[in-house]
């Protein structure tokens, strides 16, 4: 956990593009569940910010 | 006196032509060439990207072209983020592609491990197992039609002979409760073979040797599989789930032909919604913004799917 955080402050692509892959993925999970409609709403942020954090983050250094 | 194919083509070049080249540098010489490839992309992709993106954020009618567009900022958005039915929509296309990969993930690598097997027509059955692919999807949301019926269905009587229950008494594509297994059967029937064909290349790619190393370590065949079919084709079967789920989440016409939507709005996928938007009701600027919510889920579970083929690729 700790090199994982230090990574990040280090601004290693790895866990950016971990961080990103966990916000898209979760944000697909709260745009297709049939449970709560504040999740649907606020899905597409979610994604949104995931996705343009993976295509910044995907040219950090490895 | 040239003697190589450049002096040649070199010589050949007309005059003026070959005044006008020479001064310039071998960058300027790419970026000439390069440019027309650039300039398509420009306009086929990134432009209507921009436009819809601009156009999401209007009230832009299509049908009322030259009425005053009005800037409604992200109330397009809000409205889509807040629709209980466009939410009942997006869980019926989760239905549909999960139920679908699964299956079609599923069956279609059990048959190429099957087909992978040497045995006599093993062609035969792969061209007859592949047919259902090469098909148009309107033309299989048609017969499947006729397949569901109720009175005459081949389906339902199939069903009856397995459970012994009357084949007119269900409807496969009238019934709320059955309409989104429908379109699960018949995608999972149509594409298949496509998820059997990316996985018949993976098992096919696997050296003998290594079978025989792990047999002369008397490793079971249970263990083969786990440490060293799974495995290896785990890339490809990443891609097929990849391009299954991209194409599913937009999936229109076969569910159109098969059941429209409906029965009520029980089997509307995301893309039947957006279209009904787009060109029934003419909300352009509305339907921009749809397309634009879906085009970010799209791209983002495409990312990951990538990062993740490359990982596995790496191993």
């Amino acid at each position: 956990m700790a090199s994982f955080v230090a990574a990040l402050l280090r601004l290693r692509r790895g866990p950016w593009e971990m961080v990103a892959s966990i916000l898209i993925a979760l944000g697909v999970v709260m745009l297709m569940q049939p449970f709560a409609l504040w999740a649907y709403t606020w899905s597409f942020l979610v994604t949104l910010a995931g996705t343009v954090m993976f295509v910044i983050v995907s040219h950090f250094p490895e | 006196m040239s003697h190589t194919p450049i002096e040649r083509v070199a010589a050949s070049t007309p005059p003026a032509i070959a005044s006008r080249v020479r001064g310039l540098s071998d960058r300027t010489l790419a970026w000439i060439f390069v440019a027309p490839t650039i300039f398509l992309l420009l306009a086929v992709n990134i432009f209507p990207l921009v436009w819809t993106i601009r156009l999401s954020l209007t009230n832009y009618r299509a049908n009322r072209a030259g009425a005053e567009l009005e800037w409604v900022g992200l109330r397009n958005y809000t409205r889509i983020l807040t629709d209980p039915d466009i939410w009942q929509t997006m869980q019926a296309t989760a239905h549909f592609l999960i139920w679908t990969i699964l299956l079609q993930v599923l069956i279609g690598f059990t048959l190429a491990w099957l087909i992978n097997r040497k045995f006599r027509g093993n062609d035969l059955w792969t061209t007859i197992i592949v047919l259902p692919m090469m098909l148009s999807p309107a033309v299989v949301g048609n017969f499947w039609t006729f397949l569901y019926q109720p009175q005459i269905g081949l389906f339902n009587y199939a069903v009856s002979f397995v459970t012994g229950i009357d084949p007119s008494s269900f409807s496969m594509i009238g019934s709320v409760e059955l309409a989104p297994w429908a379109i699960v059967i018949v995608d999972t029937w149509m594409w298949t073979p496509f998820v059997m064909l990316i996985c018949l290349a993976g098992l096919r790619s696997i050296p003998d040797y290594i079978y025989e190393a792990a047999a002369i370590d008397r490793a079971s065949p249970w263990r083969q599989f786990w440490t060293i079919t799974l495995p290896m084709v785990l890339p490809f079967l990443m891609l097929a789930v990849l391009f299954r789920g991209i194409e599913n989440f937009k999936m229109f016409d076969l569910v159109v032909q098969l059941t429209g939507g409906g029965p009520g709005s029980t089997t509307e996928l995301t893309s039947i919604n957006l279209k009904r938007e787009a060109f029934e009701k003419w909300r352009t600027g509305y339907a921009s913004a749809y397309a634009i919510i879906l085009f970010v889920t799209v791209f983002g579970l495409a990312s990951i799917y990538v990062k993740a083929l490359n990982k596995v690729k790496e191993r």
